[in-house]
């Protein structure tokens, strides 16, 4: 049965036995406590009746005591009394006999006796004082001890009940508990396995108790939702890449087919030739351009990853595009003087980068001149800010408007006015993609006016100092 | 110049040979690891073309064996995997260069010339001469005849790769890959903006052109006449 093994049945036994202990010592505890209280009484009532004997005794001598005493030994329900002289003889009392050698010694003990009144078999013990009386006499008071032992066996008899007691509570209430318990985790299992069959849309039952297996259910449904969305997402996504590869590879054929159908003579083929080639070309860049997008969203790359400054990497990104823009009118201004450091894959950011001043340079226009006429350059800047580091390009272009800045990082997104432009579609894919790779994301802002598109990436450890 | 193709795809190896032959260049061919290791090992081979994913022993280990060997020949590296980290791994196997596929032909001549005449001096010189081009690499100070030319740091490190490799074809991807140790497609002709500059320092005003373009390929430095 696969109650035993639950974590819920052994916890309950845990419980039973830790409680179990508890009530052991709490019972141990008040058994020696009213054990000790009764011995206590005792002692104070035999020292009580010992002084005032021995008190009679220095007043009125042996005759008198020997009287009283016989007085009290015959009372019902009485004390143990013996007086005997120096030799051992016993002179008045109640007692038949005790254990050997207890009038050798004076003081407290305990001892077996055996009354007069009583036949050979009944033995009891009791607790009593040897006193010594001047003249040689000895005296001895003792009470029963059979209330002690009385209250000691109600202690084992509750004790036994206790245990078995426990014992039963414990496997019934554990059985209990935990087939309830294996019911709600049964169900979720259940649940799950659908799921996995292939049932996306399943979720697990919430109990409506709002304990932690209704807190894990919550949760596991929480994930498969995303999960859902994610995969209809990927759905969407290769819905996308089917169309708009198809086109350019319907163009690629279509021009080739053409090719044979009309081209006359040696230089239309090899137009034709160089024109398919030309496309190939495009479609493999736009093919590394997707492979290294799913790379980087699927977190591969991390593993490359170094202290590189973003300062330095700003530097050759723009040494890189300087007379492309220069070409276009517009210039590129670096803000970036101090070393920013970055955990990252210096590539990857600088292809990111890259794509953004491509951007600038392919869709924005010179800007407002500056005091000396040139045109308004395109600014990349690097600086750290708070807890993530910036890198960002911004420029006087016509900007992205709020409502399309989610969607222009899709991939193959090209907004209305640019799609005569030349490129894949995929800069911004790519650059956010890198962007959260490396535990960042990218921000399209407003440069009020045109586009100021920021990576911002988490710094790496210990800020960088400022010279 | 002899090379050993080591592809075990028929057609591109077929077409690769044919290709080189057309240049000039024989080609011996391998269909697995194992025959491009004994090849290799064998015969006199000016560089080594191999194909990261081969039957019978793998490119990357091929290398690693061939270098044991002592096999200094320089190893150019196909592949289909074109990841930054996947060429770190070919490099550090012992390859010299690393070409995804697909390639040009003329990107994968370009690095073959390039390649071969590593080995030799080049190196250590410290002044290039091209024509009455001179670039002097300690003090910075390039001069064409009697005239000193002011480069901007990177138009020097372009001139200086040209000049390394004075009279090879150096295809875009290779400028982009030594002079700014980038591994990416810049989707737009940035080299050539940065080369028509470079032209208009060096060439602008003097008789004979000493940069030139080759078409489908690349740029070569080289004086005519010599």
């Amino acid at each position: 049965m696969h109650v035993f093994r639950t974590t819920t049945f052994k916890l309950t036994l845990v419980y039973l036995s830790v409680f179990a202990v508890a009530v052991l010592f709490m019972l141990a505890y008040f058994a020696w406590n009213t054990d000790r209280l009764i011995t206590e009484q005792i002692e104070e009532t035999v020292d009580a009746e010992i002084t005032g004997l021995t008190e009679q005794y220095r007043l009125s001598g042996i005759r008198r005591l020997v009287l009283v005493i016989q007085g009290r030994a015959q009372r019902p329900g009485s004390n143990l009394y013996l007086v005997t002289t120096f030799t051992g003889e016993a002179l008045a009392g109640n007692v038949a006999s005790l254990t050997p050698g207890v009038l050798d010694r004076t003081g407290w003990v305990e001892t077996a006796y055996r009354r007069l009144d009583e036949g050979e078999g009944a033995e009891h013990r009791a607790l009593a004082r040897v006193e010594q009386l001047p003249g040689g006499f000895r005296l001895l008071v003792g009470r029963d001890l059979d209330e002690r032992e009385h209250l000691l066996d109600i202690v084992f008899s509750a004790l036994r009940w206790l245990i078995g007691l426990l014992v039963v509570l414990g496997l019934a209430g554990g059985l209990f508990v935990t087939r309830r318990v294996l019911r709600r985790v049964d169900a979720m299992t259940g649940t799950t396995q659908t799921i996995m069959a292939g049932d996306l849309g399943g979720r697990l039952p919430i109990a409506g108790t709002g304990d932690e297996i209704d807190r894990l259910a919550g949760n596991l449904n929480a994930m498969l939702d995303r999960i859902e969305v994610l995969m209809r997402g990927l759905k969407e996504v290769s819905d996308n890449i089917a169309h708009d590869l198809k086109t350019p590879l319907t163009r690629l054929r279509n021009r080739a087919e053409e090719a044979l159908r009309s081209a006359k003579g040696e230089a239309d083929y090899r137009e034709a030739l160089e024109a398919t080639i030309d496309e190939s070309d495009g479609l493999i860049r736009t093919f590394d351009a997707l492979l290294m997008i799913a790379r980087a969203e699927s977190g591969q790359g991390r593993e490359d990853m170094a202290d590189v400054d973003a300062a330095e990497i700003v530097r050759g990104v723009a040494d890189l595009y300087e007379p492309v823009a220069d070409d276009r009118g517009l210039g590129i201004a670096i803000d970036a003087p101090a070393p920013v450091k970055v955990r990252g894959n210096r590539e990857l950011i600088s292809q990111a980068l890259a794509n953004l001043v491509d951007n600038a340079i392919k869709y924005a226009e010179p800007g407002p001149p500056s005091a000396n006429g040139a045109p308004g350059p395109i600014e990349i800047t690097a600086r750290g800010e708070g807890d993530r580091i910036l890198l960002a390009v911004a420029d006087h272009g016509p900007g992205i408007p709020p409502a399309d800045r989610g969607r222009v990082v899709d991939r193959f997104v090209r907004l209305e006015h640019s799609r005569s432009q030349p490129g894949s579609g995929l800069g911004l894919s790519l650059a956010s993609a890198v962007a959260h790779l490396h535990g960042g994301e990218l921000r399209l802002e407003d440069n009020a006016p045109g586009l100021r598109a920021v990576i911002a990436l988490p710094r790496a450890g210990v800020p960088p100092t400022t010279p | 110049m002899r090379l050993l193709i080591v592809e075990d795809d028929r057609d591109a190896a077929d077409y690769l040979v044919k290709a080189f032959r057309e240049v000039g260049h024989v080609a011996d061919r391998a269909a697995d690891g194992e025959e491009g290791l004994a090849l290799a090992l064998d015969g006199q081979y000016d560089v080594l073309i191999v194909d990261r994913m081969l039957p019978k022993l793998d490119g990357l280990s091929l290398i690693g064996q061939l270098r044991a060997e002592g096999v200094e020949t320089p190893v150019l590296i196909l592949s289909a995997l074109g990841q930054v980290d996947d060429r770190v791994k070919g490099l550090r196997a012992g390859g010299d260069d690393y070409l995804p596929k697909p390639y040009s032909f003329a990107e994968l001549a370009a690095r073959i010339e390039v390649l071969s005449r590593r080995r030799g001096g080049r190196n250590e010189e410290t002044v290039y001469r091209v024509g009455d081009l001179e670039l002097d690499r300690l003090s910075h100070r390039v001069s064409r005849g009697e005239d000193e030319i002011v480069l901007q740091p990177r138009e020097f490190r372009l001139l200086e790769y040209l000049m390394k490799h004075a009279g090879q074809v150096v295809t875009r991807t290779m400028l982009l890959e030594n002079v700014w140790d980038y591994h990416f497609d810049p989707q737009t002709n940035v080299i050539d903006v940065h080369m028509s500059r470079l032209r208009s320092k060096i060439d602008k005003g003097y008789a004979r052109p000493l940069l030139h373009t080759v078409r489908g390929a690349g740029y070569v430095i080289r004086d005519a006449k010599s």
